[in-house]
């Protein structure tokens, strides 16, 4: 009872305060989004609500679980908890349920479950347990590839269940090694891919290839011109201009017509209000049509008569917008900016850097989540079938959220003791 | 204690995560908070306006027998916005028509609204409906709304009821009650009386989700108003007597109009070739309209008021009585003639010479009246002819030629009695007299009336000088205020006078030797006038005028058959006819009614030439 005493005394109670708060609000408008008349009990089990209750239920027995367990126990587990999450992941492959095209899903009866959830946090621990290990350091080579390795290999297998959204997610750890030393002239390259890579979707390869060059011939008259400083900045040129090629042909010849118009869509360059751009445009609609102080609860029209489309799911966000308003708005995005910075004071204050990076690894999962999702309802980012987390019905998004959230609040309960 | 050196990273960090939570919250300020299209896009999305269409007043004869009803009919409407993808192919096949028109349909419903619904095929029956209707959920953005066909079980008087179809650009923009689509009375009694047939549409909103499914009234139905039926209405025809005449008057072109003399209420308006009313309903109604339309005969004119023909022997009436209330003819008044040896105008009656009015009358005698004629225009009182003629001419409006009755019967022609302007223009101011326009003594020459105008005026001798209005409606059945305030006409001529020409009609008829002796009806006093009109594009008209019985008359009628010859041979049987129908119910002179019947003088003009 002492060390139970002792884990509660230890815990961030902000945290959890904030980790309930969306909990009950995501509930509250799942409830609002499947409401329908014939059903009007919010604990009614058919019902997604209540099914949702559930998953709320059984997420707090998971915390439970996750507080009573060693810390030493998880940090030494965590390759086989990796190990595990990807044989899980090949097996699916195998064995899954293909559901809306996406090979992703495990059915034990009428029971579904969703691997790709749960190897979010494994990923995130196996990372933390590879780059908290004696002597490694992100500059070396080795280490890198290795680290990259971690991170894509379940992301390789996802996409090929055909779920690229969750692909995707794993790229958010990219920004836990920046954090943790990452050579800045490899976030510089990044960042100018990400730019290469938008201007190109966005302008002609002409105009950038023009650009290319007259931002190589400004750096000229900065740089101290060698032979050695003009051969490299010539080779760089050489790597942009053959990249923006890659890009734009990449674009033309591997994407499919669909994933093409839904990029367009999204970079203003294609309207489509039937098509790709449908989801968007109701989502627009129903959160634009809430004004300042929204509908009222259970009055959103856009929610209530089906216009958006994965209403209680990936655009769960538009309920909060027509409902509640701005005001509703505000409160969500304020209080997942209060989650991830106060995970980022959490992860800051840790001794061990093995919980540091974990925690990290829990803010860049949320944080991407929470970019993408919102992004995409109000059109900033494509559509791009990934959850709210917290917020979003269904049970295994839930519980690996809560797992992933928890395990860290159970390591921070630890923080003062080195691992 | 190893990585410490990139701790200040973590500013990075909480930099891209406000970055990203500022960015957010002003995109989302900008959707929320200003006005915008959104708010509106999101009540289109919801709102479904619905019209509810009133049923259409149905249509009685004099008697009571039902003329026009409603069959429940469907239109197909469309709201461009909301469909997806679907069958083209299967629709097509549905709804019987081909791809082709279907996405011609489409496109004309897309460029007059994406948001609101438009018609997109018009009057499917019941039957096609039930078949419909099973699959239209197939095809969202397709509804069907109840809708009301018209019926003619009579099968008779099409010109006059009317037909009904969808407004015009321009009668949507002149009357706001009309949305495109919309049924409107566009001839006839359904044109003039379209206020009190159509009802009042009444509107409902209605709450629709994403699949068009209702989901309850929009603020519980505040905004919603009920539909008022439209009203019955009895016209003034008998469908019997109307049916009858259409029925003598197969294979010829020509008209019937038959007037009740103490009321101006039209018991017959009969014009041929007509056409089946139930022709110009529903889907077909556009094919036919373009088939009558294109008939050499037209038989989609209405000849009664349309048809505008030269008098003829029976403007003699006309002439007599004028005379007479000038006080330049007298019953005694005798003219001799030359028979076909007279000048200016020859005759082409035998009969002794010299004759009195009453004679001359019954002998439509050529020279008489252009004596009588020529006596009105040269009347010593007034200064010249001209103003004598404007005298003449203020006489024949009176006798409602010239005019336009303005009731309640819709593209009435006005027919001709010429202004002394157009003689002044043809001839010059002073360089005409009564012989220049001498035709006008026995109705040729520039003047034209209508048979509705001539049936007026055989309703005015009947009623010894005046008439009312001639109309076509009895009354707005459950209308509290009375809607005939058609007022008695007194014409310009004195009672007095008729008595002479109502004895010397009824001689044409019941006098052996009057030209419409054969046609006479046992124990039925007949007053008539038969007149055989010269036509410079062919065969003679056949014309006739009559009321009966000469005592009280119940009925004045007008015929006129087209290119058929003798008024003698054509019209005065069938005016005969019909007064029989009319006055007994029943015709005894089979032998008559079935020469006029069966036949045929389409082709009379061709023969002719």
């Amino acid at each position: 009872m002492r060390r139970r005493s002792n884990i509660l005394a230890n815990l961030d109670w902000i945290t959890i305060i904030l980790y309930f708060t969306l909990v009950f609000l995501g509930w509250l408008n799942i409830y609002s989004a499947v409401y329908n008349e014939e059903h009007q009990s919010i604990f009614d089990v058919t019902q997604r609500y209540g099914k949702q209750l559930i998953w709320i239920s059984a997420s707090v027995f998971l915390i439970f679980i996750i507080l009573f367990l060693d810390v030493k126990f998880i940090n030494a587990f965590s390759y086989i908890f990796y190990a595990a999450g990807i044989i899980v992941l090949i097996m699916v492959l195998f064995f899954g349920k293909e559901i809306s095209g996406s090979k992703s899903w495990f059915h034990i009866g009428s029971f579904g479950i969703q691997p790709s959830e749960f190897t979010k946090f494994v990923t995130a621990l196996a990372l933390a347990k590879y780059l908290s290990s004696y002597n490694i350091n992100l500059q070396n080579l080795k280490v890198l590839f290795n680290t990259l390795i971690i991170i894509l290999l379940p992301a390789l297998l996802i996409l090929l269940q055909n779920d690229t959204g969750s692909a995707l997610v794993y790229f958010a750890f990219f920004l836990v090694l920046y954090r943790e030393g990452l050579s800045a002239k490899l976030v510089v390259a990044g960042i100018t891919i990400l730019t290469l890579l938008v201007l190109t979707l966005l302008l002609n390869k002409f105009y950038i290839w023009g650009g290319l060059v007259l931002v190589f011939f400004i750096l000229l008259f900065f740089i101290k011109r060698n032979f050695s400083n003009i051969s490299k900045l010539f080779l760089l040129l050489l790597i942009s201009a053959s990249l923006v090629y890659a890009i734009n042909y990449s674009f033309n010849h591997f994407l499919s017509p669909y994933q093409q118009k839904r990029i367009n869509v999204l970079i203003g360059k294609d309207i489509d209000i039937r098509g790709a751009g449908y989801n968007v445009h109701q989502s627009k609609i129903a959160i634009g049509s809430g004004g300042f102080w929204g509908k009222g609860y259970l009055s959103g029209t856009q929610t209530k008569y089906d216009f958006v489309p994965e209403q209680d799911t990936d655009f769960i966000f538009c309920t909060v917008g027509e409902e509640f308003g701005f005001v509703g708005s505000l409160t969500v995005i304020g209080l997942f900016m209060l989650l991830l910075l106060r995970l980022v004071q959490l992860a800051e204050r840790q001794k061990s850097r093995f919980s540091r990076i974990y925690g990290y690894g829990v803010i860049s999962l949320i944080l991407f989540h929470f970019t993408v999702n919102i992004g995409m309802t109000i059109g900033i980012i494509p559509v791009i079938g990934i959850p709210l987390p917290f917020f979003s019905y269904g049970g295994s998004s839930l519980w690996a959220f809560t797992i992933l959230l928890f395990i860290f609040l159970r390591l921070d309960s630890f923080r003062s003791q080195l691992l | 204690m190893i990585s410490q050196t990139y701790s200040s990273r973590k500013y990075g960090i909480i930099g891209i995560i406000v970055l990203i939570g500022l960015v957010y919250l002003t995109r989302l300020f900008l959707l929320q908070v200003p006005k915008n299209s959104y708010k509106l896009s999101a009540e289109n999305n919801i709102l479904r306006y619905i019209t509810e269409y009133p049923t259409r007043g149905l249509i009685f004869d004099r008697t009571g027998k039902l003329l026009v009803y409603n069959e429940p009919a469907y239109d197909l409407l469309v709201v461009p916005g909301q469909l997806s993808d679907f069958d083209t192919t299967e629709l097509c096949g549905l709804l019987n028509i081909d791809p082709l028109d279907f996405s011609d349909k489409l496109s004309k419903a897309k460029k007059y609204s994406n948001y609101k619904p438009s018609i997109f095929l018009e009057q499917i029956s019941q039957e096609d409906h039930a078949f419909l209707a099973e699959k239209l959920y197939k095809y969202p953005g397709f509804y069907v709304q109840a809708r009301s066909l018209r019926k003619y079980p009579y099968n008779t008087a099409a010109h006059t009821l009317g037909y009904i179809g969808e407004v015009t650009k321009n009668e949507v923009e002149s009357d706001v009650y009309y949305q495109s689509g919309d049924y409107i009375g566009k001839s006839g009694i359904e044109k003039f009386y379209e206020k009190a047939l159509r009802g009042e549409k009444g509107l409902s909103i209605k709450i629709v989700d994403v699949y068009n499914r209702e989901k309850g009234a929009f603020r519980e139905g505040i905004y919603d108003t009920a539909a008022i039926a439209g009203k019955s209405i009895q016209i003034t025809l008998d469908a019997d007597l109307q049916k009858y005449g259409e029925y003598l008057m197969q294979n010829k072109i020509g008209s019937i109009v038959a007037i009740e003399p103490a009321s101006g209420e039209i018991l017959a308006f009969v014009t041929s070739p007509t056409y089946d009313p139930n022709l110009l309903v529903g889907r077909i109604r556009s094919k036919n309209y373009t088939i009558l339309s294109k008939d050499s005969l037209k038989p989609l004119m209405h000849r009664a008021i349309m048809g505008t023909y030269s008098p003829g022997s029976t403007f003699k009436i006309v002439n007599a009585l004028i005379g007479l209330q000038e006080q330049v003819l007298y019953p005694d008044t005798k003219y001799d003639c030359q028979g076909p040896n007279s000048r200016p105008i020859k005759c082409t009656h035998f009969h002794t010479t010299p004759l009195e009015l009453q004679g001359a009358i019954m002998h439509s005698c050529n020279p008489y009246f252009w004596k009588v004629f020529r006596s009105i225009i040269n009347k010593p009182t007034f200064e010249n002819t001209e103003a004598a003629y404007n005298n003449w001419k203020n006489h024949a409006n009176s006798l409602g030629f010239g005019l336009k009755f303005h009731t309640d019967i819709p593209f009435e022609l006005r027919g001709n009695i010429p202004a002394s302007d157009f003689y002044n223009r043809i001839y010059g101011e002073g360089r005409w007299n009564s012989l220049t326009i001498r035709s006008l003594a026995i109705g040729q020459g520039e003047i034209l009336v209508t048979p509705l105008q001539m049936a007026n005026f055989t309703a005015i001798v009947a009623n010894y000088g005046y008439y009312y209005p001639p109309h076509l409606l009895k009354s707005i059945i459950d209308q509290k205020e009375s809607n005939n305030n058609y007022r008695q006409k007194q014409t310009t001529i004195n009672k007095k006078y008729f008595s002479l020409i109502v004895k010397a009609m009824n001689d044409v008829v019941d006098m052996p030797h009057g030209t419409a002796y054969w046609v006479r009806i046992p124990d039925i006093p007949v007053c008539g006038k038969t007149g055989t009109v010269e036509n410079p594009h062919g065969k003679d008209h056949s014309t006739f005028i009559a009321f009966a019985p000469k005592d009280e008359p119940q009925i004045a009628i007008a015929v006129v058959v087209e290119n058929a010859g003798y008024g003698s041979t054509w019209a005065a049987p069938i005016a005969s006819l019909m007064i029989e129908k009319y006055i007994t119910k029943e015709i005894n002179r089979k032998w008559m009614e079935d020469r006029i019947a069966n036949a045929n003088l389409l082709n009379r003009n061709e023969e002719k030439k």
